[in-house]
Order: C-alpha cells, then sequence, then structure tokens
C-alpha cells in the first residue's frame, strides 16, 4: 500500500494551461475523489498520476518514490476507465487475466488471482461470456476486477459509474465503498458527481479550471466551503446565493442588506477583514437552513412557483419580485407549500458570506 | 397502413424495372465470356449470334494447358496473390497503426505523401519502378520483383489507419497500465478488433494482385514464370489468336473470384463503406 503525493505538478498542451500548480497529499489507504466540473482538469490529473500524461513540470510520487519518468505498468497502480476498457474479443477471464498473461506472471498465480477478484466481485459465473453479453454493471464490476488482480498499491477511477442508470450507480457506489473497506488500498476516484463525491470520499478535492479549490473532508466542504465555487458544488439542491450590499460595519460583524429580497436586512459576524460600507457581497444560504418565519434573523417572502414534495421532505423552486430564484427545502408536515406566497427566515449562523470574487469572508 | 405497404409495393416494382436491365448490361459479357469458352474459334466468329453454350469447354482448356501450362501459370497467380495479400496487411497494419496511435514529427506530411500517391496514376509509377527493380536491382523474372514492389498500398494504410483511430483509445491506456508491451498491444488487442476491416482489405489486395496484368507483363515475362493473365495475354499472337482457349482462361480467372466476392461480399462492402464515410 502507498500514499499518493503531488508537489507543484502543472500540465500544459502547448501554450494551453491544463492543471496549474497542484500539490496534494493523498494518505496511506485512504478515498479520495477528485471533483469539478467538466474540463475542469480531474481526468488529466488523475491520468498523469497513472503515467498516461506525462507532466509538464512537478512532482508525482507513489509510496514515497518519484514517478514521473516511469512507466504506468511499473507505478502499482491499475485504473477503472470511464468506458471500461473491456476488450471485446475476450471473454471475462481473459479480460481479467490478459494483463498478468501478457507480462509473464506465472500460470498458476494468474489463475488464483483472476479467481480471487471474481469471488470479491461475484462473477464467477460470468467467466465465459464476453462484454456484449454482459449488463452496464456486469462490465463495471469486470472492469474493477481487472484493476483487482494486479494488485496495486493505488486504485485509480476514472468517473467509473457515469455511464450507469441511477439505481446502479448507487449499487456499485456502495459496492466501491465496500470493497475499500475490504482491500484497505489507497483509492483516488474522478467525478462530477457531487453526491459520489461526498458518500465515497474520505477526503473531496474540489477542481475548477485547473486549480485546486479546496481540500477536506466531505462534510467539511459542506458546512465550511472557502469559496462560493465550492459552496456551490457541493450539496444537493445547491446553495441559493443572493446579492447583497453591507450597509454598515462594526460590532465584530457587518450589515448587509438584501435588495432582491425586499430589502431585509441581516446582521452578519466577520472575524476577518471587514468589507467596506457599500461593498457587494453575495449571501448564500443552503436550501435546508431556511427556518419558519420569525425564528431566524430575518426575514423573507418569496412566490413558490413549483413545489416538489418527494414524501420525506419538500422543495419549494421560488422567486422575488426582482427575479431572484432560490430553492427552499421545507418540512411536509409543516402543510406551508399550499399557498403561492412563503415566508422564511435566515439565520446568519447558519449563512455564508462571499466577495464579489468568490472568496468566502469570515 | 394499406396505403403505405402498396406504396412500398409500387417503389420496389419500379426500382426492380430499373435495376433489371442494368444487372443484365452488366451480366451480358460475362454471360457471353462463358458462352463462348465452350465454342470452337471458328464457332465464335460464325455469323450466327449464339447466346446458348456449346460443348467444347474442355478443349478449349486442354488446348489453354497445352499452349500456356496455364495450371502452373494459376498456381503462380495464386501464390503471388496469397503472399502479396499477406504481406500487404502485415505492412499496412503497421503503418496505420503508426499513424494512428503515435505522434512523431512529420506525422502531417508522411500522411500527405500517402495521399498523395493515390492521386498519382499507375502508368507514372510502373516506367521509374521497372527501371529501378529490373536495371538497379536487378530483379527481373523473381518472386520478389512480383510481389514487393507494390507490397505499400496507400489505400491499405489509410484503411487501416482509419480502423485503428476509430478504436477507443482507452483500450490501449488500460493495456499500457497493465504492462502490456506494444508490439503485444497492437497484435492482441488492436488487430483482432480490425478484423472486418482486414478482411475487406484482404479481398481488395487479393483482386488487385490476381488482376493485376501489367507489372507481372513487364517484370516477369519468362516462360513458365507467369501469372495466369499474362500466360492468358501470350494466345494473343500475330497470326492466329486462340479466343476460345483465352475465353475458357478467363472464365477460369473469374468464376473463383465471383464466388469469393459472392461469399464475402458482406466484408466486401463494408471494407468499402469504410473507407467511404468513416
Amino acid at each position: 500500500m502507498a500514499g499518493v503525493s503531488l508537489k507543484n505538478v502543472v500540465k500544459s498542451f502547448g501554450a494551453v494551461g491544463v492543471i496549474h500548480n497542484a500539490s496534494l497529499a493523498v494518505e496511506d489507504g485512504e478515498f479520495v475523489v477528485f471533483v469539478g466540473p467538466s474540463g475542469c482538469g480531474k481526468s488529466t490529473l488523475l491520468r498523469m498520476i497513472a503515467g498516461l500524461e506525462d507532466v509538464t513540470s512537478g512532482e508525482i510520487s507513489i509510496g514515497g518514490t518519484v514517478v514521473n519518468d516511469v512507466e504506468p505498468a511499473e507505478r502499482g497502480i491499475a485504473m477503472v476507465f470511464q468506458s471500461y476498457a473491456l476488450y471485446p474479443h475476450m471473454t471475462v477471464e481473459q479480460n481479467l487475466s490478459f494483463g498478468l498473461r501478457m507480462t509473464g506472471n506465472p500460470k498458476a498465480d494468474t489463475e488464483a488471482r483472476v479467481r480471487r477478484a471474481a469471488e470479491i466481485l461475484r462473477i464467477t459465473e460470468l467467466m465465459g461470456r464476453r462484454p456484449r453479453q454482459l449488463s452496464g454493471g456486469q462490465r463495471q464490476r469486470v472492469a474493477i476486477g481487472r484493476a483487482i488482480v494486479r494488485e496495486p498499491q493505488v486504485f485509480l477511477f476514472d468517473e467509473p459509474l457515469s455511464n450507469l442508470d441511477a439505481e446502479l450507480r448507487v449499487q456499485m457506489r456502495v459496492e466501491i465503498s465496500r470493497l475499500h473497506k475490504e482491500l484497505g488500498v489507497t483509492m483516488i476516484y474522478v467525478t462530477h458527481d457531487q453526491t459520489e463525491a461526498m458518500t465515497l470520499a474520505d477526503k473531496i478535492v474540489v477542481l475548477r479550471a485547473g486549480n485546486i479549490e479546496q481540500i477536506g473532508r466531505p462534510l467539511d466542504l459542506y458546512g465550511d466551503p472557502d469559496s462560493q465555487f465550492v459552496a456551490g458544488f457541493v450539496g444537493s439542491p445547491k446553495m441559493n446565493f443572493m446579492a447583497a450590499e453591507v450597509i454598515g460595519t462594526g460590532g465584530g460583524g457587518i450589515t448587509i442588506e438584501l435588495p432582491n429580497q425586499g430589502r431585509a436586512r441581516l446582521v452578519m459576524p466577520l472575524q476577518g477583514e471587514m468589507p467596506a460600507k457599500g461593498t457587494s457581497v453575495v449571501l448564500g444560504v443552503r436550501p435546508e437552513h431556511f427556518g419558519r418565519a420569525g425564528q431566524g434573523d430575518c426575514d423573507i417572502t418569496v412566490t413558490v412557483d413549483v413545489a416538489e414534495h418527494l414524501g420525506s421532505t419538500s422543495f419549494a423552486y421560488a422567486n422575488t419580485i426582482e427575479g431572484e430564484e432560490l430553492v427552499i427545502e421545507r418540512d411536509p408536515a409543516l402543510h406551508e407549500l399550499g399557498s403561492d406566497a412563503l415566508t422564511v427566515s435566515i439565520s446568519a449562523a447558519r449563512a455564508y458570506v462571499f466577495d464579489a470574487g468568490g472568496k468566502r469572508l469570515r | 397502413m394499406k396505403s403505405k405497404s402498396a406504396a412500398r409495393l409500387m417503389r420496389s416494382i419500379a426500382l426492380h424495372l430499373f435495376l433489371t436491365p442494368l444487372a443484365i448490361l452488366w451480366l451480358f459479357p460475362l454471360w457471353m465470356m462463358a458462352v463462348f469458352s465452350t465454342m470452337p474459334d471458328n464457332g465464335i466468329f460464325s455469323p450466327d449470334i449464339v447466346l446458348l453454350p456449346s460443348t467444347q469447354f474442355f478443349d478449349n482448356i486442354a488446348n489453354l494447358q497445352r499452349d500456356t501450362d496455364f495450371i502452373r501459370a494459376m498456381m503462380i497467380s495464386i501464390s503471388v496473390a496469397l503472399a502479396y495479400t499477406l504481406l500487404s496487411v502485415a505492412l499496412t497494419s503497421m503503418a496505420g497503426w503508426a499513424l494512428a496511435r503515435y505522434q512523431f514529427f512529420g506525422k502531417g506530411a508522411v500522411l500527405a505523401i500517402i495521399l498523395g500517391t493515390i492521386t498519382l496514376p499507375y502508368a507514372v509509377v510502373v516506367i521509374p519502378q521497372f527501371i529501378m527493380v529490373a536495371r538497379d536491382f536487378k530483379l527481373a523474372n523473381t518472386w520478389i520483383a512480383l510481389i514487393v514492389p507494390p507490397l505499400f498500398n496507400s489505400l491499405g494504410v489509410l484503411f487501416m489507419r482509419q480502423s485503428f483511430s476509430m478504436m477507443p483509445h482507452e483500450l490501449f491506456d488500460a493495456a499500457r497500465v497493465e504492462g502490456v508491451k506494444e508490439w503485444r498491444i497492437f497484435l492482441f488487442v488492436a488487430l483482432p478488433l480490425a478484423r472486418p476491416t482486414i478482411a475487406a482489405l484482404s479481398i481488395i489486395l487479393f483482386l488487385a494482385s490476381w488482376n493485376n496484368y501489367l507489372w507481372p507483363l513487364l517484370i516477369n515475362s519468362k516462360p513458365g514464370a507467369m501469372t495466369a493473365p499474362v500466360a492468358l495475354g501470350t494466345l494473343i499472337g500475330l497470326t492466329k489468336v486462340s479466343w476460345g482457349g483465352i475465353m475458357a482462361g478467363a472464365v477460369m480467372l473469374t468464376a473463383p473470384m465471383l464466388v469469393v466476392f459472392v461469399l464475402l461480399q458482406r466484408h466486401f462492402i463494408a471494407g468499402i463503406a469504410a473507407g467511404a464515410i468513416k
């Protein structure tokens, strides 16, 4: 087993920078998820760790050894690809054993490893089939099995569940989590789905436009985001953002006014540098953090466009006269979503303020 | 529903009315070749037009064998076509693989040159090729001269390159991560996946070699070492032309190819389509 370390890693394709100075430490046995929108460089970062892309500058180490110039096969990694990358002309058994056979691994050992992987993934009865005769979930299992037989120090997953339907995705998510517990090896997992990231990760790395935006445990990112981007990316439905203006400072905080929410005012306690009066800021409130009218630090009244009742909870898609859209989560037992107008409260303790550049003000 | 199926029937009838005369037009020379191969020379030139076969086929074959050692020529043609197909598929696959998978300096120029050679008429190539092979390498009247010069087939390279380019690169990345060497990836992953293209290309290359007349005529005119089309050509003499023998030989040359085409037309058309639209 081994940890992975990235030091000032840069990747450019010609003049186009894709990864800008990424540094990161993945502990031995940790499950780390790279998450970010399409094109943020998360797959490129993973492929650099795998050795499938060259590093423009910086250093990548696996198990304490710098691997920048080491062939993929000698890095002690195994990779599961988004498209599964199963060899279509080979049976499941041949797919699992191909790499070991081609590298001269002893036959008995190859057979034992293939058998063990098949048992772990419960695909023993599929060994004679070809990939086209398998369902999506079964293909994914075979792809993971092909990684297991290599007995790697680090597993790399490149959006492995994105081709599966929603139900199967949940099932495979649980299986991958179980596999991590069972094998106890380091796993690095790339996804653009924040739910996958939240449910699987010991640690999440949020990427944006080639930069690491924030690294932290899932609940830390959810509860204590460093930026508006992370706050918006982590959590589902996403955090609401409301335009605000600083109308007063002092007393260990700032007073902000929400021009699109009936000029509601809210005092936000801040410890760091205070923005000047008149500065435009953004107030962030998660859908589940709106309270009942009168129970918070300020009330706002919105018009409900659509209400979604999911049974255990309900979501109101609402907006104000000024056109600012909000998603508000309500307890169905409160029966608040029967009329068009809804008044909810905001608590300063459960709200976030960001400056105009998206940086969190604490 | 009814009007829809009626319209489909009408379309089908119209299509058949259009295509049937074209098919007859195409098949008529073939039929006449078969008919003439069963007639004596004087029968072929008789003023009466005969559309049905006669009984002289085996006599014509016997004459052909006596005059040209045609069975031996057929064997040479088959051997040359097989060797050419095998070697050319191997060579064009490797070139196609390199052009599809690797980034190297001058790749664009190499591709442009290969594409450019397709536009050159064979007549432009054949004379310098003959001078090089016959005079410089002194390889006239050898098997090497028959097989090697046309080996590097531009169309084949582009076919194979296209086929490899269409394959998901993740397959090869997966093999690389597993420690499989490049040549093994080519041999055990890429080539088996390119089987349909290889099948189509093999048919095209085999046919090209089988039908090749000009190059074997120029480079290999030694009696007893000629390919079948060249051997057949020797029957056209200055004083006597054995048309019955020529037609019997033409039937012998054409029939196996027609059978191959009928059996493998799916691959053949797939190959043409792959080159055309992908």
